[in-house]
C-alpha cells in the first residue's frame, strides 16, 4: 500500500520506549568508575575574592581533585561570546570558575571531583573561599542604567551592553499625520525552562586512541563538538559529543558553554577517569540560563478607525550578569512587535542591560511573548480608547492574504536575514476563532453571569512566529542492504519532540516503507556531523526538507537501479511496502535487494548478495563496477538552507472566570487557531501547541523568578516556583489552518514555541474584561497572581464596589 | 541535593525505636518520607540517625471506638481519607485530606507525619486543632498524651522532646448534628494552603450557633485556633452580618510576611473570603444550621 503517511495521525513512535522507562538519559550511561562532580558556588551576586583554599575539601576521603580558577590552566579565560553583533559593543562572558570576582549568586568557583556526588556535595563546604562585603548592586533594569547605579561590570557604564535601533518606513511622519496615540507600559518578568530532566553532562578520554567522548543534555551538539575541539585545541574527528534521550531543552539547553562543559571534559581529560556532572534542580535554578525581563513601552499612531500608522517600541532587556549569546532575544523581540499587522511604520529602540543574577538566553518563546504581549496589550486599549471592538480593530490591521509576501524594510531578524512574512490567511484566523468562541454568544453568558455577581470575561490574542532560521542542516539517509530498513541522520537533535516520527514520516513517503522501518539517528556527531543545533522551531522546517530532499535523491537511486534490474522504465515503477513493483504486474523487488545490487561485492554471505558478486550472471563483467559518479549503495545527503524565516501565525482566545474574594482564575475554555504551514503529524503538532500552551500558562500566571535586592534567589526550588500542574493548564480546542510555505518544498513552518508565545495576554486580556464591571486597573505585568489581581482592584475597593 | 552520612535503624517495636533514639542525640523518625527526605535533600535537616518506623506493625492500624478515632503513627493519609467508617464518624477528615498534596504522596505520607512535621501551610495541623485532638508521645521513659493547642509551637517545630516518638493520633468523633467545612486557597491544586480553615459549628433547634471551632493555617507561623471569630459566633443566629464579622474578627489572626505568593493584606483577605464561605458551608450541613 502506498499510502502518504505526510500529514497524517501517525502514532509517535518512540513513546512506548519513552513511557516504559526506556528512555537512556546522560545519568544512564554506564560509565564504570565515573567519579563525581559538585560545584561550590557563589553566595554572592557582586563580590571580590580574597582568597581560596581547597586543602581540607581535598583531604576529605574519596575526594580525588578540587579545582579552581588556578588550576585549570587555558580553560581560565572567557567563555566564547557566540553571537555576536554591532549593537553589542559592551560583551561580557563568563569564566568556568570565578577569578577574582563573583557576578551572580550561583556562580560557579570552584569544582570538586569526589567518588561520588554525596562526597563531591560534603566536601563543597569544605572549600574555603573568603569574599569582600558584598558590594551594592542592582537588579532592577530600569533603576541599573542610572548613571549612579551600582555596575555589574567596572568599565561597563549604566550597565548597558547592547543599543540598538531598528526603524522601518517613515515613524516620524506616521506619527506627525496619526489622528490618535495609545500608550502602554508592560514588564514580562523572569522565568526558567525548568526542563524536567536538568542539564548533564559526561566525558570519558581514551588515552590510547585519543578520543574525547561526551554525552551532553544539549541542543546542540555538533556544534559542542567543534567548539571543544578548538578550545581544547583537539583534532575535530577526536571528539565526540552525543546527546542521548534529552529530557526537554526549551532553550535552556542550546548555550554553549556551560561551565560544566568544558571542565567536565577537562578533568576526565586531567584525571584519566570518565567524570560525571548530573545537575540537580537547585542548581538548574541557580546556574542555568533563565529567560523574559523585558520592559516595554509601546506607542501607536491610529487614525480613528483603528487603522495603525506607526509603532514606537522603546524597550529594555535584562540580560542578567553576562550575554554569552548575544543579544538574540532582544532582536527577535524587537522584529515580533509588529505581529500580523500591517503596521508600515515603525521605531524600535532597546538597550541590553547586565544585572548581577543568572544569565539570560533563548526560553521557548525567546522575545516573542514579550512582543506579543506588548503589542496585543496595546491594540486591546486602542480599541478601548476608540470605542471600537477588539476584534474589529485588529482586523483592520491583518495583513491582507494577498499581501503575502509582505515585507517589513530594513528590519533584519536575529538571524541578520530581511523581516519577510512569507505566507498566511490571518483573516480566516480571526473568522474561525470567532465562530468558535460564539461572540453573540458569549456575550449574553456573561451578561447574566454578571447579575448573579460572576465575572466572565473573554480574551484574546494574536501572535506571530517567525521560524525555522538558519543557517543550515542536513538529512542523511541510507537503506540498509539486509534489512531494507532505512536510517536517517540529521545535526540537530530532539529533546522529546517526536522528531523520530516526522522525519519516518518525510521519508517513507519517498521510498515506499513504513515509518517503522526508518530509524533516525540524531544527536551524535559520530554518525552525522554537519549541523548547527535544534532552536527557534526549526527541525520540521529545516532538518525535514534536507531530509526530505536526501529521501527524493535516494528515490531516484532506487528508481533507476530497480529499472535496470527489473527492465522496466522508471515511468512504470512504483515504490510500496518496501518494494518496487512494476505498475499492474507481479513484478517487483525488494529495497534491501536493490540496496545489495547497488553494492557491487566481492563476497557473497546470502541470496541476496550472492545475486550482486561481480562473478553473479547478472553482472556485466566488461565495465568497472560502479559507474562514472557513482557511490555505491543507496545512500545520500543533502543540505537545506533557508532564505529566511517561515513565519506561523495563530489567535488564541479564552473565557475566563474570576473570583474576586479569592482573586482566582478559572479559564472555562480556551481556544486557539493556528497555522504552521503543511503538518507533517497533525497529533504531534497538536502536542507541541498544547505544551506550549501550558509553559505559557507558567507565564501568564505562575513562574516567575524572584530574586531581593541583593539579587538572592527567593523561589529557587519546585515548591516555589510555581509550573502549573496539569491541573492548572486548560483543556485546549484547537483548529488548524494550513497554509503552506512558499519558501521549502515541503510548505512547512516551525510548531515548537508557538503555544507558549499568546498565552500572557489572553488571559490578562480575559481578566481584565471580566473585572471590567468592577473598575479593574490595567493588567500590564506578567505573570499575573491572585495578588497582583487583588492589588489592581483596589480602586474598586476603595469605592467599596467590593 | 544529597543529604550527609547518616546511620539507618529499622526496628521491629517500639521499645526498640525509643531506644534508638534515647541513644542518639541527633536522631528523625522516618515515616512515609514525603517531608523527610526533601529536607535532608536541602540539607535543611542533616539528622545522623535515621529512625525508620515502618516495619513495626502496631503502627499501621487505625481504629474507631465510641468516642474517639486512633490512628498509628504508619497509618497513610490516603487510607483515612478513603476510610468511610472514619467518614462517617468525622466527615471533615477527608475533605481535609483532600487537599494535602496529591495523591501519590498522600498514598506513602502518614497522618502523623505530617502533624510530627508541623508545617505552618500544612492542613492537618488545624484538623487536629479544630477537633480537639491529640496525639501520644513514646519514650524510652513512657507516654503521654500532647493537646493539639500544645503541640504546634512554630513553623516546622513542636513540643514533641527529642527523644519521643508519636505513636498515635487521637481525634474525637464529630456530634453527628455538627456541620463542617475545610475551604483553602493555593497557587495550585495539592499545594500547601497560602490560607486554610477548618469549621465545626454546632446549633440549638432554633437554630442559635452552640458550638463554634475555627483553626487556621498558612497564615502565621503555625496552624492556630481563631477564638475571636469563634466567639463571634456562639449564642447567635448565623445571617450574613454576623458571618462577615465573623470572617473580619479571623483576618486578625494573619500573622505571616509577605512572601512570594501573598502579602500580608492579600492574605487576609483570602482567609476572610474563604472563612465566611467555610461558615456558610459548615451551617448549611449542620442538622439545625438553617433552622
Ligand atoms: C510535592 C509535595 C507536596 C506536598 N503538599 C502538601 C500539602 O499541600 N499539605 C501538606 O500538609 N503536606 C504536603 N506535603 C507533605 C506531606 O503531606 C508529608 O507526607 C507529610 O508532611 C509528612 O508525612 P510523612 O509520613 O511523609 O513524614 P516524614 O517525611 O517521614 O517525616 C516528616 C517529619 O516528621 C517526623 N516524624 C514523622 N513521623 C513521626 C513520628 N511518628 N514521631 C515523631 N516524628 C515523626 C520526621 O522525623 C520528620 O521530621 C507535600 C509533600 C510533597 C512531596
Amino acid at each position: 500500500m502506498s499510502t502518504r503517511t505526510f500529514g497524517e495521525r501517525v502514532q509517535r513512535n518512540n513513546d512506548e520506549r519513552l513511557l516504559t522507562g526506556g528512555g537512556r538519559y546522560v545519568d544512564d550511561i554506564p560509565l564504570p568508575g565515573a567519579l563525581h562532580v559538585a560545584f561550590v558556588r557563589s553566595p554572592y551576586a557582586r563580590a571580590k575574592i580574597l582568597s581560596m583554599d581547597t586543602s581540607l575539601a581535598k583531604s576529605r576521603p574519596g575526594v580525588v581533585e578540587v579545582y579552581t580558577c588556578n588550576d585549570i590552566g587555558a580553560l581560565d579565560t572567557e567563555m566564547p561570546l557566540l553571537i555576536p553583533h554591532p549593537s553589542l559593543h559592551s560583551p561580557k562572558t563568563q569564566r568556568p570558575l570565578a577569578r577574582d570576582d563573583v557576578f551572580y549568586v550561583g556562580q560557579t568557583v570552584a569544582m570538586v571531583v569526589a567518588v561520588d556526588r554525596y562526597v563531591a556535595e560534603d566536601a563543597t563546604r569544605l572549600v574555603d573561599i573568603e569574599y569582600s562585603e558584598p558590594q551594592e548592586c542592582n537588579i532592577e533594569i530600569e533603576e541599573a542604567i542610572s548613571d549612579d547605579a551600582p555596575r555589574v561590570h567596572d568599565d561597563v557604564p549604566n550597565n548597558v551592553a547592547a543599543h540598538c535601533i531598528q526603524v522601518s518606513g517613515d515613524p516620524e511622519e506616521a506619527f506627525a499625520k496619526a489622528e490618535h496615540f495609545t500608550k502602554v507600559k508592560v514588564r514580562v518578568d523572569r522565568s526558567t525552562a525548568a526542563p524536567m530532566e536538568c542539564r548533564a553532562v559526561a566525558a570519558r578520554f581514551d588515552s590510547v586512541s585519543g578520543e574525547l567522548t561526551i554525552w551532553d543534555g544539549t541542543q546542540a551538539p555538533i556544534s559542542v563538538r567543534g567548539g571543544i575541539a578548538s578550545i581544547f585545541n583537539l583534532d575535530e574527528d577526536k571528539v565526540r559529543v552525543i546527546a542521548p534521550d534529552v529530557g526537554g531543552g526549551f532553550g535552556q539547553k542550546v548555550l554553549l558553554f556551560y561551565p560544566d562543559e568544558l571542565l567536565v571534559p577537562f578533568a576526565a581529560m586531567s584525571l584519566s577517569r570518565p567524570v560525571k556532572y548530573i545537575e540537580d534542580r537547585t542548581e538548574n535554578f541557580l546556574g542555568s540560563t533563565q529567560e523574559r525581563t523585558q520592559i516595554h513601552e509601546v506607542e501607536l499612531a491610529a487614525n480613528k478607525d483603528g487603522v495603525v500608522l506607526g509603532l514606537k517600541d522603546n524597550f529594555l532587556h535584562d540580560t542578567g550578569a553576562f550575554i554569552p549569546y548575544g543579544i538574540a532575544v532582544a532582536q527577535v523581540a524587537s522584529t515580533a512587535i509588529m505581529g500580523p499587522y500591517r503596521i508600515p511604520n515603525s521605531r524600535v529602540e532597546y538597550k541590553a542591560v547586565y544585572t548581577p543574577i543568572v544569565p539570560v538566553t533563548p526560553y521557548r518563546g525567546c522575545g516573542r511573548p514579550h512582543a506579543c504581549f506588548a503589542i496585543e496589550r496595546a491594540m486591546d486599549q486602542l480599541a478601548e480608547e476608540l470605542g471600537l471592538d477588539r476584534f474589529e480593530v485588529r482586523r483592520r490591521n491583518l495583513i491582507g492574504d494577498d499581501e503575502f509576501p509582505y515585507e517589513r524594510p530594513n528590519l533584519l531578524f536575529a538571524d541578520g536575514l530581511a523581516v519577510i512574512y512569507d505566507s498566511g490567511q490571518y483573516s480566516k484566523a480571526l473568522d474561525m476563532i470567532i465562530e468558535s468562541i460564539n461572540l453573540e454568544d458569549f456575550k449574553a453568558k456573561q451578561k447574566l453571569a454578571l447579575d448573579e455577581g460572576r465575572y466572565l470575561g473573554l480574551g484574546l490574542s494574536f501572535y506571530v512566529e517567525a521560524t525555522g532560521i538558519g543557517p543550515y542542516e542536513g538529512g542523511h539517509v541510507k537503506v540498509h542492504p539486509i534489512t531494507g530498513k532505512v536510517y536517517v541522520n540529521t545535526g540537530l537533535t530532539t529533546q522529546g519532540q517526536g522528531h523520530e516520527t516526522v522525519f519516518a514520516q518525510i521519508v517513507a513517503d519517498q521510498l515506499g516503507v513504513s515509518p517503522e522501518d526508518v530509524i533516525l539517528v540524531e544527536g551524535d556527531t559520530g554518525a552525522f556531523d554537519w549541523g548547527v543545533a535544534t532552536y527557534a522551531s526549526r527541525a520540521a522546517v529545516v532538518s525535514g526538507n534536507a531530509i526530505h530532499m536526501a529521501a527524493e535523491k535516494a528515490r531516484n537511486i532506487v528508481l533507476e537501479a530497480a529499472s535496470n534490474m527489473l527492465e522496466a522504465s522508471v515511468d512504470d515503477l512504483e515504490l510500496q511496502d518496501g518494494k518496487v513493483n512494476v505498475k499492474g504486474s507481479d513484478v517487483s523487488v525488494g529495497l534491501a535487494a536493490v540496496a545489495t545490487a547497488c553494492n557491487p561485492l566481492r563476497y557473497a554471505f546470502n541470496e541476496a548478495a550472492q545475486a550482486a558478486t561481480q562473478f553473479a550472471p547478472a553482472a556485466r563483467s566488461d565495465e568497472p563496477a560502479l559507474g562514472d559518479g557513482r557511490a555505491p549503495g543507496i545512500e545520500t545527503t543533502e543540505y537545506y538552507a533557508p532564505p529566511h524565516a517561515a513565519w506561523a501565525y495563530g489567535v488564541h482566545a479564552a473565557i475566563v472566570e474570576v473570583d474576586p474574594g479569592l482573586c482566582s482564575i478559572d479559564i472555562n475554555r480556551y481556544i486557539c487557531v493556528h497555522d504552521c504551514g503543511n503538518m507533517i503529524n497533525p497529533t504531534i503538532v497538536e502536542g507541541q501547541v498544547m505544551g506550549g500552551v501550558a509553559q505559557g500558562m507558567g507565564g501568564a500566571f505562575y513562574e516567575r523568578c524572584e530574586f531581593d535586592s541583593e539579587g538572592n534567589p527567593r523561589n529557587a526550588n519546585f515548591m516555589d516556583f510555581l509550573v502549573p500542574y496539569a491541573t492548572e493548564v486548560p483543556k485546549v480546542e484547537l483548529h488548524h489552518i494550513e497554509t503552506p510555505s512558499p519558501l521549502n518544498p515541503l510548505g512547512v513552518k516551525g510548531v515548537g514555541e508557538a503555544g507558549t508565545i499568546p498565552v500572557a495576554p489572553v488571559i490578562a486580556s480575559a481578566i481584565e474584561d471580566a473585572l471590567k464591571p468592577l473598575g479593574v486597573e490595567k493588567l500590564h505585568h506578567v505573570p499575573l497572581s491572585p495578588n497582583s489581581i487583588y492589588e489592581a482592584l483596589s480602586v474598586a475597593r476603595e469605592k467599596n464596589i467590593i | 541535593m544529597k543529604p550527609p552520612i547518616f546511620e539507618y535503624f529499622r526496628p521491629k517495636s517500639i521499645e526498640e525505636a525509643v531506644s534508638v533514639r534515647a541513644d542518639h542525640d541527633y536522631s528523625a523518625i522516618l515515616a512515609g518520607g514525603q517531608s523527610l527526605i526533601p529536607t535532608m535533600n536541602f540539607r535543611i535537616a542533616n539528622p545522623t540517625a535515621i529512625i525508620d518506623i515502618s516495619r513495626i506493625d502496631s503502627l499501621a492500624e487505625y481504629r474507631i471506638d465510641d468516642s474517639q478515632i486512633v490512628i498509628g503513627a504508619m497509618v497513610r493519609q490516603r487510607d483515612i481519607e478513603l476510610s468511610d467508617s472514619v467518614y462517617k464518624v468525622h466527615p471533615l477528615i477527608r475533605e481535609t485530606l483532600e487537599h494535602v498534596a496529591h495523591v501519590p504522596i498522600r498514598c506513602r505520607g502518614t497522618v502523623a507525619g505530617s502533624l510530627a512535621h508541623a508545617d505552618a501551610a500544612a492542613e492537618l495541623p488545624a484538623l487536629l486543632l479544630v477537633s480537639n485532638g491529640c496525639v501520644v508521645a513514646h519514650s524510652a521513659s513512657g507516654a503521654r498524651i500532647i493537646d493539639a493547642n500544645e503541640l504546634f509551637q512554630f513553623h516546622m517545630t513542636t513540643s514533641l522532646a527529642d527523644n519521643e516518638i508519636i505513636t498515635e493520633v487521637r481525634i474525637p468523633v464529630m456530634h453527628d448534628d455538627a456541620g463542617w467545612a475545610f475551604l483553602e486557597f493555593t497557587r495550585r491544586h495539592g499545594d500547601y494552603a497560602v490560607a486554610g480553615v477548618a469549621v465545626i459549628l454546632r446549633f440549638s433547634e432554633d437554630g442559635i450557633c452552640e458550638e463554634s471551632s475555627i483553626a487556621s493555617c498558612g497564615i502565621g507561623s503555625r496552624a492556630v485556633r481563631l477564638p475571636e471569630a469563634e466567639a463571634v459566633l456562639l449564642g447567635k443566629k448565623l445571617d450574613s452580618n454576623i458571618i462577615n464579622e465573623a470572617s473580619q474578627a479571623g483576618k486578625e489572626y494573619v500573622s505571616a510576611a509577605d512572601d512570594t505568593h501573598a502579602t500580608t493584606e492579600f492574605r487576609q483577605h483570602v482567609l476572610s473570603t474563604i472563612l465566611s464561605r467555610a461558615i456558610n458551608i459548615a451551617k448549611s450541613r449542620a442538622r439545625y444550621g438553617s433552622e
